[in-house]
């Protein structure tokens, strides 16, 4: 049975790639790599970089506070304020090589309390709900090169997410447990889908991604299914795959789900260390399996909003404002807790409940497009994140 | 063969069965209207399912086993009895999931049932929370399912006061601070307050009614959280705190309810008990920004992702000047002009895509792990849309160049393994009618055999939209 790449030659899909004009990535302006996580459902920023130097916050937290990292299994310590949940062993340890940084009491422009409007700010870049109908993450990626066949950057998903929605060319991949169709029947389907640019357009990434994948040993694309840990772990290896692949994309979003815990969040152990536990698990992964390339790599997780300073009635936290955000990677200047800490006093809560913000998550995507991907600071301003003027790039997030 | 006809049963319907075009051809609006009754008796697929407080009991006779366990040996938990809690919880799901598929496959009732599903869609409960997997069929059928052509308003209450919404929105675990019981347990025990969970409040008025822009402030997200304190669960809890009320059936707590007049999105409420957040429903379903609310998301699931403002318009005040009577909203749809005025103008979900392939083929799928495991690769994994918003209704979200593979290779399996006896032109003529493209319509006629033939119908942006 053929391979997809040898299906590529057959329809000269492999050729039409070779002869586009020298947009491929490869011949772009970087090698730097990118990983955009999304955590979907609110992630209690309070629990995972908690600020135990703060006299407010185990009074706030009651049973959810997490033990200060002096008492064994507690947090680890980041610095004098803030500690780490004790379920992010493997980002404490890139903390400890200036490999990983933590940005606090960040959030992005959206401050009502809905998930869905929250990440459709989140990621339209824009000020509000709605006003943008694509992703600043497509719209970043312009100047970058690529096209159909090469294109800079890959959803980790059956579905593209909105951040990476819009008029430039993204492709996306996700494991499979259905036999391929043959060969036989993929070309007769370019065939029929040549006057449908849907479908046609699509086809053709989705054969792109599928040479990729099997062109690399090793993925076992039957553990789709498994515990968080596994499934994250799977997807984290298959990105790195994308990410090193010598015409791959170099840009990667994933989504995690499961972050929304008004009820039994539990602390150290419980329904919020098992998602972190899993989420360090894949970041790991993800660095193990990039190699090299993790030296040219910014990972950022970022989140809708933040959750409530106090515990509420069920033992979990309700919809809030300002969270954290995590940068990964060997092109972070790492070990470090970026805050201006606006304070847990009743007084300094936004709207007497919510950690408030004090920095502009847009502010530290245009340090790593500018820093990092080399986007043009006009650009940014103009077009990736309109109206965003008085969120200016975050300063040495990353190494010079 | 008209247009209309094909539109009638891709669009509006759950897809066409081979025969079901020329019959649907003699008058395709009233083939539509005609359905709208529903079927006389219970569907036979949903006979055999049992009601959610048995499963609710079952779950929890599981849980104190489990518990009991616990606390006899404090060792880890007997293997046996954590594999049974999920082997219940799996076969119920699976239970459920083959009623709906196989129902949906063929159903002579197909408007009826996409109705059924646009609902449980709107006022969504997702299985990936327990024990939703065990639950969410039977909602659909409890809640949902009879009151498709009722009032908006006793959709609403039916769906709020259900279980598996009271669970899935944690209402049930939310406490007034000045109820009676608030207050004492507030006295006792002041490591923790017991309280207020807003969860349920604000997605009653951001998803199920005002929607998220329909003028409501936190102060009434909070105020309505108070309102509807109390509506619970009958039986013993987890803590075993209360047991009044017929276990696994809704039940009002006064011990929790806050009490007091309240004013929400500035009316005041001064009844007492459950009226109050009845009332308070009542109100919402009345409120023209539900009701806009609610045209515009029908009409972006039939017609169009950028529904035209005249279609919005017409069903708005269908739905305003009948009092939130959907029968006759569904009727302003079916006679709007729009609705029938460009074929093709929707990219089917997985859900509709695999529903389809079955109607098409004539088959009702006796393996349930299969459209399971299908849907969850194309990501719409049955009654799992992973948050209370329900799955989204746009081709950009659908869209993604590896959901289009994972639906080739949905193609070329079923093709495989159902496949149907009439050759695949004919049965592209039978379920597309004038909608299959001249195209896609040589295309399969060249196939090399019959298994691709079909394997491209189905996979033809003919067949993937609707």
């Amino acid at each position: 049975m053929l391979s997809r790449r040898d299906i590529l030659k057959a329809t000269g899909m492999g050729a039409i790639a070779a002869s586009l004009p020298a947009v491929s990535f490869a011949r772009a302006n970087t090698n730097s790599r990118f990983v955009l996580v999304i955590l979907r459902g609110a992630a209690d920023g309070l629990a995972i970089a908690a600020p135990y130097g703060d006299a407010n916050y185990s009074k706030l937290r009651g049973e959810l506070a997490l033990p200060s990292p002096d008492n064994g299994g507690g947090l680890f310590k980041l610095d004098g304020m803030f500690g780490l949940h004790p379920s992010l062993s493997g980002v404490f340890e890139e903390y400890g090589k200036e490999r990983a940084l933590i940005v606090h009491a960040v959030a992005s422009p959206y401050r009502e309390r809905s998930h869905f409007d929250g990440q459709d700010v989140l990621e339209n870049g824009a000020a509000n709900v709605g006003a943008l109908r694509d992703g600043w993450l497509n719209r970043a990626i312009a100047p970058l090169g690529g096209s159909l066949g090469s294109e800079v950057a890959i959803a980790m998903a059956q579905n593209t997410p909105l951040v990476l929605r819009g008029d430039h060319s993204v492709t996306s991949w996700a494991p499979s447990r259905l036999p391929d169709a043959d060969d036989s029947t993929l070309r007769r389907l370019e065939a029929m889908y040549a006057e449908d640019e849907f479908f046609a357009a699509r086809l053709a990434q989705a054969l792109k991604s599928q040479e990729i994948a099997e062109g690399q040993a090793g993925l076992d694309q039957t553990k789709s299914r498994g515990n968080d840990a596994q499934q994250m772990r799977t997807m984290m290896q298959a990105t790195a795959r994308f990410l090193i692949a010598a015409d791959g994309p170099r840009i990667a979003v994933l989504e995690a789900g499961g972050w929304d815990t008004h009820a039994n969040q539990g602390a150290t152990t419980g329904a919020l260390a098992n998602r972190l536990s899993g989420l360090d698990t894949g970041l790991m992964a993800l660095r193990d399996a990039l190699g090299n390339a993790w030296s040219q790599t910014v990972v950022a997780v970022v989140t809708e909003f933040g959750r409530t300073a106090a515990v509420n009635g069920t033992r979990g936290t309700d919809h809030g404002t300002a969270s954290v955000a995590l940068l990964l990677g060997g092109a972070v200047n790492g070990g470090r807790v970026v805050a201006d800490w606006p304070g847990l006093d009743k007084s300094d809560l936004y709207q007497g409940r919510d950690l408030k913000p004090t920095a502009d998550i847009r502010s530290l995507f245009k340090a790593v497009l500018s820093e990092h991907l080399s986007v043009a600071d006009s650009f940014l301003n103009r077009t990736v994140f309109p109206d965003s003027g008085a969120a200016a790039p975050m300063r040495d997030l990353l190494r010079g | 063969m008209r247009t209309d006809a094909a539109i009638a049963a891709n669009r509006f319907g759950l897809g066409a069965r081979p025969a079901d075009l020329q019959k649907v051809d003699r008058n395709p609006q009233a083939w539509l209207l005609d359905q709208l009754q529903g079927p006389s008796r219970q569907p036979g697929e949903l006979r055999s399912l049992p009601d959610t407080a048995d499963v609710l009991v079952e779950m929890q006779d599981l849980r104190r086993e489990r518990r009991d366990m616990r606390n006899a040996t404090e060792a880890a938990l007997a293997p046996d009895i954590v594999k049974a809690y999920g082997r219940t919880i799996r076969r119920h799901y699976l239970d459920q999931s083959e009623a709906r598929y196989r129902l949906a496959a063929r159903s002579d009732y197909p408007f009826f049932e996409r109705l059924v599903h646009f609902w449980s869609n709107h006022f969504a409960v997702s299985a990936d929370k327990q024990p939703m997997p065990a639950l969410a069929g039977l909602y659909e059928n409890e809640a949902i399912r009879p009151n498709v052509t009722a009032n908006f308003a006793d959709l609403l209450i039916a769906c709020e006061q259900h279980p598996a919404m009271i669970l899935y929105l944690d209402n049930q675990r939310s406490v007034g601070p000045g109820s009676r019981l608030g207050r004492r347990a507030n006295r006792a025990r002041r490591e923790r307050e017991v309280g207020l969970n807003e969860n349920l409040a604000r997605e009653i008025l951001e998803l199920h009614t005002l929607g998220v822009h329909g003028g409501y402030t936190q102060g009434d997200v909070t105020t309505f959280a108070k309102v509807i304190t109390g509506w619970s669960i009958g039986g013993a809890g987890e803590n075993a705190r209360f047991a009044e009320g017929e276990p696994g059936h809704f039940e009002f707590r006064d011990a929790i309810h806050e009490p007091g007049a309240h004013e929400v999105l500035g009316q005041h409420y001064p009844q007492k008990g459950i009226a109050q957040g009845e009332a308070v429903l009542r109100d919402l379903a009345a409120h023209p920004s539900t009701a806009r609310c609610i045209a515009t998301k029908l009409a972006r699931h039939f017609v169009a992702d950028e529904p035209p403002q005249a279609l919005i318009d017409e069903l708005t005040a269908s739905y305003l000047e009948s009092g939130g009577e959907l029968t006759s909203v569904y009727e302003t749809l079916v006679g709007a002009k729009a609705a029938w005025a460009a074929p093709l103008s929707k990219y089917k979900t997985p859900h509709d895509f695999v529903i389809s392939t079955f109607r098409a083929f004539d088959h009702v799928p006796d393996s349930t792990r299969f459209v399971v495991g299908a849907l969850d690769l194309m990501g719409q994994t049955p009654f799992r849309p992973g948050s209370p918003a329900g799955w989204p209704d746009t081709a950009d979200h659908w869209g993604g160049a590896d959901a289009l593979y994972k639906r080739i290779e949905w193609s070329n399996t079923v093709s495989r393994v159902v496949g149907s006896r009439i050759n695949p032109v004919e049965l592209g003529d039978a379920v597309l009618g004038p909608t299959l493209s001249a195209e896609s319509r040589k295309a399969v006629s060249r196939a090399e055999s019959n298994v691709q033939g079909m394997t491209l119908l189905l996979a033809s942006p003919d067949f993937q939209r609707r």
